[in-house]
């Protein structure tokens, strides 16, 4: 059964599309990542253009980090003063990204720094996490010694000025830490189409020393309202948001989320990351290849303007 | 947002441009549908229709095939040229840089037909057409008419002009093989034109010539309209005339599909 997208201008099957958004929701729950690194890639194989992609799986993000964002909030794991500082940097990034987004559109080189991009991050944070896992296999092997170490070391990082104090993280750090982070994860929601979790998250942990409990449902907070912003902007500057596409995908995935969800707790925590990093690699992989291989015409057509 | 400003007004006026010249192209077809008053002899010589002047492009849509006949009076050959809708279009040759292909020189055409489609009755070398015919009425994908955007350099034009060509055949709106016009009892005369489904949309032109003798002695223009229609078409609509309106929408769309998937799996 066909359907028609009606901004990516293309016919395509309605279960395929179904079927990678259940597969995206299946890998996402096991893993608890958002999926939107890895959905954005496989629209643009399966020939949706970039630019259409990529704002989609904005929208289809604000769609996955809602459930999640709310079930924090009850549990009252968001710090909303560090998200609300996040949210500043956010909404900076995201709009200056969409902005940046639209000129590259004009110039004609919008295609390329979407794939650069994702090959440069799918590249480090796979192999960062295919090395990671790599030593937790070695040292499962091998006995354990020492205890933890220090949560977070002080640097220049705490010379800043501006300083807040966040109670919730327990933290009184300057202002324009969270502020920053977000703002290079609003860039990267914006010209990447993720929520950026997968860089936030990290951030947060290692950057802002968080305590990891208040960190997934803050970054999911900031997330909502980031991707949120993301959406609106591509749709009013450069008409690339899909509905009819987007809709497709989170019902997709919202149900490949809950049986992925269990499978996850059924399997190794190692070994999860391991396959993780191995899936991101080859994704990767692929687009690094089809960047570097001549292509078939060297020549493309646009409409004067980019879209 | 001064710049957001300026496109949106942008936008706009292209959309009143439009809607001009949509009823310009509407009250143009009305014209040669009005039954007028013509020169007997001419009328006669060529007829000429399509057994539908509409294409609706729904959600379903997966490409449809019309059919264009007619009759002669008299002998001769006839041929059948499909126009799309014209369409400024930017070519682009990628260089490798670092071993990354990236777009780099490009040149800008205007009033490049969106969708093309020949049929003869006879091979083309059969009909006798002195290369200026052809070239007037664009007989053949060599002959299509691609016009330099002013400031172009000409000298650079062919490599650039042969690349529209060949990504237009490659995604099905040009055809280079010309089709077949077929005979029924000498006079009456049907072709097929295949509508693939990523059409672009818009007002169509089918230009139907009579050859007699290496010359074209008649033609006829038929319109055709191709339209995204239904929800599809809405949504399209909605996204290009209230982009505002539209992105709020898909947020809250978005939105709500996230809270009922998550009510309905805790309910279960």
């Amino acid at each position: 059964m066909h359907i028609y997208l009606p901004i990516a201008e293309m016919s395509v099957n309605i279960f395929a599309i179904l079927g990678i958004g259940a597969g995206i929701g299946v890998l996402s729950g096991i893993f608890g990542v958002g999926g939107g690194f890895l959905m954005t890639p496989v629209l643009i194989f399966i020939g949706v253009p970039s630019p259409v992609a990529v704002a989609t799986g904005a929208n289809q993000i604000v769609a996955s980090s809602v459930s999640g964002a709310m079930a924090h909030w009850r549990r009252g794991n968001v710090d909303v003063k560090m998200g609300l500082m996040l949210l500043v940097g956010g909404f900076i990034g995201s709009t200056g990204g969409v902005f940046v987004f639209r000129w590259l559109q004009t110039l004609g080189q919008i295609d390329l720094v979407i794939k650069l991009s994702y090959v440069i991050f799918l590249g480090i944070i796979g192999g960062l996490m295919a090395a990671e896992s790599l030593r937790a296999v070695l040292r499962a092997r091998r006995p354990v010694k020492g205890g933890r170490g220090k949560l977070h070391e002080h640097n220049w990082l705490h010379g800043l000025p501006f300083k807040m104090r966040f109670r919730k993280s327990k933290l009184y750090i300057s202002a324009l830490l969270p502020i920053g982070v977000g703002a290079f994860v609003g860039v990267l929601s914006a010209i990447m189409g993720v929520g950026g979790g997968f860089v936030m998250v990290p951030a947060m942990i290692y950057l802002l020393g968080m305590p990891t409990t208040v960190v997934i449902g803050t970054s999911l907070f900031q997330i909502l309202f980031v991707t949120g912003n993301a959406t609106f902007l591509q749709a009013t500057l450069n008409q690339t948001v899909d509905v009819v596409l987007a809709l497709l995908l989170l019902i997709g995935g919202v149900i490949g989320a809950q049986f992925g969800t269990k499978l996850g707790a059924k399997m190794k925590g190692e070994q999860l990351r391991g396959l993780l990093a191995a899936m991101v690699l080859i994704v990767c992989g692929k687009l690094l290849f089809d960047l570097v291989l001549e292509p078939a015409d060297l020549y493309s057509l646009t409409a004067p303007g980019g879209e | 947002m001064a710049r957001a400003r300026t496109l949106f007004t942008r936008r706009r006026l292209g959309a009143l441009l439009l809607l001009a010249l949509t009823t310009l192209g509407l009250s143009a077809a009305a014209l040669h549908l009005a039954p007028t008053p013509r020169p007997a002899q001419a009328a006669e010589q060529l007829v000429a229709d399509l057994d539908d002047h509409l294409v609706a492009i729904t959600a379903g849509f997966t490409g449809t095939e019309l059919l264009l006949f007619g009759s002669i009076e008299g002998t001769g050959e006839v041929v059948v040229v499909v126009h799309g809708p014209k369409e400024d279009v930017v070519v682009r040759r990628k260089d490798r840089i670092a071993g990354v292909w990236v777009n780099r020189a490009e040149m800008t055409f205007k009033g490049v037909p969106a969708f093309y489609h020949v049929a003869t009755s006879a091979p083309r070398e059969a009909l006798n057409l002195p290369d200026t015919a052809l070239r007037r009425h664009q007989i053949g994908v060599e002959n299509i008419r691609l016009r330099l955007a002013e400031g172009e350099n000409p000298d650079m034009r062919q490599p650039f002009a042969e690349a529209i060509v060949r990504n237009k055949i490659r995604v099905g709106h040009y055809s280079e093989e010309a089709g077949r016009v077929e005979w029924r009892g000498g006079r009456l005369f049907r072709t097929t034109v295949l509508i693939p489904a990523n059409v672009p949309v818009g007002t169509y032109t089918v230009e139907t010539l009579l050859v007699q003798g290496g010359e074209v002695v008649s033609a006829q223009t038929t319109p055709l309209f191709v339209n995204k229609e239904g929800f599809g078409a809405q949504v399209f609509r909605a996204a290009n005339m209230f982009p505002a309106y539209y992105g709020l929408a898909a947020i809250l769309i978005a939105g709500f599909a996230g809270f009922a998937a998550n009510w309905i799996f805790r309910k279960l």
